[in-house]
């Protein structure tokens, strides 16, 4: 049997005395794709950066594809609410130091086509607005390309445009066999395509399941779907 | 192998960062060379005083500058978090600190060079030892602030009230590299009859290996969470 | 107060601290160069002694912390700094003071003073720092790194300093001086060392006292 692509073992995690995430166990396959939701602050964009190993678990452990979160870094690719870019570098000059410092193939010109930045890439980040900014963070994560992707809220920000976009990026990755995790509020429209759910209720993991059963009418479904639990 | 390599990367994109915000860089020249002017008139104008005293000007310039550099250095990586980017693609956080503190140098180096032929022409200090030795002391004295400096810029950007904790940290670290580089370049300019130029770059340089080397190994504990 | 070790510790310290100046004060010869500003001998060697050890704990709790992660190296690091630099703030009004009497002037820029003024400076950064970092173990983190550097910089500060100039009279110790001056020395240093230790342990409870109501919220 292969190694999972996430394994969390009791993980917990303290910011300033007050646990974000606690105790949250969790196993991810390969290749599956995963709907993290729950309402603000119930520690969805810990769980992903404690998984990415963006930040270190204040209790418990991570293993990614069979080795501990931070040995795998360079296995794992984050979108988050901090894109991470530097300002006054051109949207190129931001993907040509994430190929040259990650040792990453070449491919920032199809890359750039592909979020719809040819155009601009030559400019300042500064100058971009916060859907650009994000379309970058995308074309950073698909020079990447990893086996495992954490999305946090990849649809804040996109105009319906980009939705659409972010849902073909996804299925894209599903595609090639990567293990996908997002988090979001757009709970119907993710579960369309997500094998499974779980949902983060003040820090611990609360409701997990079939995401098919968030599929019709979410509001409701997600209300039901607890209730049974 | 890795390890320079890694920093080279880094540094090659300091340099790129730096140069596409040159303005920045040109204002903090001028800070320091502003502050070259309030000496003068802080020391009353007497010219002999002045000329004693230009290499201590002059150090004191650089380090005031220093704050501004550390800082706008650190505010771009933590601004949109992308030191934490840099990290996970993933770049070893030793080459993270090389990277940046020999970008820290650089420019740092390059604030003093601006700052040579104003002293000469405001104080009339000229290098009786030579621009080389100059040029050497420069060097030196900019690199054993440039580590500390890069260290601490990070700790303090990301705690609160980080303007003032970074001279707060720094200053006192420095003291004895800010010592040592005066009296170097005072020698270089007044002339060094005892030969004892030598002792204080070798003071500099000791203080670099040991803040160097520690920077290094204690970086990985200030960036990662 | 059960379990309170400590009160007994630095009652006797009080005590001792008391009864060591006094001997210092009237019992112990003239110093031969210093004559009676000498005395002040008593109290500043201890004071030096201490504030060098405290530094040091605070160091090797900051090795501790980061090394092993347990609290209780970083409350030695916070207890141990908080203390040395009270201590370090004394020892420099006390040889202010000295030199006032001696040289006539309140700072002489001897290097041992010198270096203990920068030291003090620089661990009030940390102190600084501490406040400024909310998050508890980012704070041991940070503050157990900045503690190492100023910790590895006390050598550079003084030998610099010294290059620069120096007028300090050689260093006193129990060895070179008269038997009765180093039996008064000894007791103060005794005295001293046990008055800071239940400064340490104090403080060491409060910071406990303050991790455990961060961490129950």
């Amino acid at each position: 049997m292969p190694d999972p692509a996430i394994l969390a073992t009791a993980v917990g995690r303290r910011f300033a005395g007050r646990w974000a995430v606690r105790d949250v166990s969790l196993t991810v396959a390969q290749g599956e794709s995963v709907l993290v939701h729950g309402a603000n602050g119930s520690g969805k964009t810990t769980l992903l950066r404690v998984l990415a190993s963006a930040i270190s678990p204040t209790a418990g452990s991570v293993t990614v594809l069979g080795k501990p979160a931070i040995e795998a870094r360079s296995k794992v690719g984050l979108l988050s609410h901090a894109d991470g870019h530097y300002d006054e570098l051109s949207g190129r000059d931001n993907l040509e130091l994430a190929v040259k410092l990650g040792h990453l193939p070449d491919r920032i010109d199809a890359v750039l086509e592909r979020v719809g930045l040819a155009a601009r890439a030559g400019d300042a980040v500064r100058g971009y607005s916060a859907g650009m900014r994000k379309r970058l963070a995308f074309a950073r994560l698909l020079l990447k390309a990893p086996p495992v992707v954490l999305m946090d809220e990849p649809y804040a920000a996109l105009d319906p445009a980009g939705h659409q976009f972010v849902d073909e990026l996804c299925a894209e990755f599903s595609a090639q066999g990567a293990t996908v995790l997002i988090s979001t509020h757009q709970v119907g429209r993710v579960a369309q395509w997500c094998d499974r759910a779980i949902r983060m209720d003040q820090g611990r993991l609360g409701w997990s399941g079939d995401a098919s059963e968030l599929r019709t009418r979410p509001a409701d479904a997600v209300a039901a779907a607890e209730e049974r639990a | 192998m890795e390890l320079i390599l890694e920093s080279r990367a880094v540094l090659a994109k300091e340099l790129l960062h730096v140069w596409r915000a040159r303005a920045r860089l040109v204002a903090t020249g001028t800070f320091a060379l502003a502050t070259l002017l309030l000496f003068s008139f802080a020391g009353g104008l007497n010219d002999a005083a002045l000329r004693e005293n230009s290499a201590g000007y002059l150090w004191i310039g650089i380090l005031l500058a220093s704050t501004l550099a550390l800082g706008e250095g650190l505010r771009v990586e933590t601004e949109h978090n992308a030191i934490e980017m840099l990290l996970l693609l993933p770049v070893s956080p030793a080459a993270i600190f090389y990277g940046k503190a020999i970008g820290n140098l650089l420019v740092l180096l390059l604030v003093g060079i601006v700052m040579l032929p104003f002293l000469t022409v405001l104080f009339d200090a000229t290098p009786t030892e030579g621009v080389g030795p100059l040029l050497l002391c420069l060097f030196a004295g900019s690199a054993a602030i440039s580590a500390p400096g890069t260290l601490h810029a990070t700790l303090a950007a990301r705690a609160r009230s980080r303007d003032v904790l970074l001279p707060l940290l720094l200053f006192p670290l420095v003291i004895p590299c800010v010592v040592a580089a005066v009296q170097a370049t005072h020698l270089v300019y007044a002339g060094d009859p005892m030969d004892q130029l030598g002792s204080w770059l070798g003071v500099l340089f000791a203080f670099c290996v040991v803040h160097w080397s520690v920077g290094g190994l204690l970086y990985s504990r200030v960036v990662e969470d | 107060m059960k379990g309170r070790w400590e009160l007994i510790v630095g009652a006797v310290g009080g005590l001792g601290l008391l009864a060591g100046s006094a001997l210092g004060l009237w019992w112990a010869p003239q110093e031969r160069f210093m004559l009676e500003t000498g005395r002040i001998l008593y109290v500043h060697v201890p004071t030096a002694w201490l504030s060098m050890i405290l530094f040091t704990a605070a160091f090797v709790g900051s090795i501790g912390w980061l090394v092993k992660r347990r609290w209780g190296f970083d409350f030695l690091s916070e207890a141990s700094v908080e203390a040395g630099v009270v201590l370090g703030c004394l020892l420099s009004v006390q040889g202010s003071i000295w030199a006032h009497w001696t040289w006539n002037t309140w700072w002489a820029w001897d290097p041992r003073l010198t270096s203990v003024a920068v030291m003090v400076l620089s661990f009030l950064g940390i102190l600084a720092l501490r406040s400024f970092v909310d998050d508890p173990e980012k704070r041991a983190t940070w503050s157990a790194t900045a503690t190492i550097v100023a910790w590895v910089n006390v050598p550079f500060v003084y030998l610099c300093v010294k290059w620069m100039r120096s007028l300090h009279q050689g260093q006193s110790s129990v060895a070179n001086i008269d038997p009765d001056m180093g039996k008064v020395l000894l007791l103060n240093t005794v005295a001293v060392t046990l008055v800071a230790i239940y400064f340490v342990v104090t403080r060491w409870r409060i910071a406990n006292a303050v991790h455990q109501r961060e961490f129950t919220e």
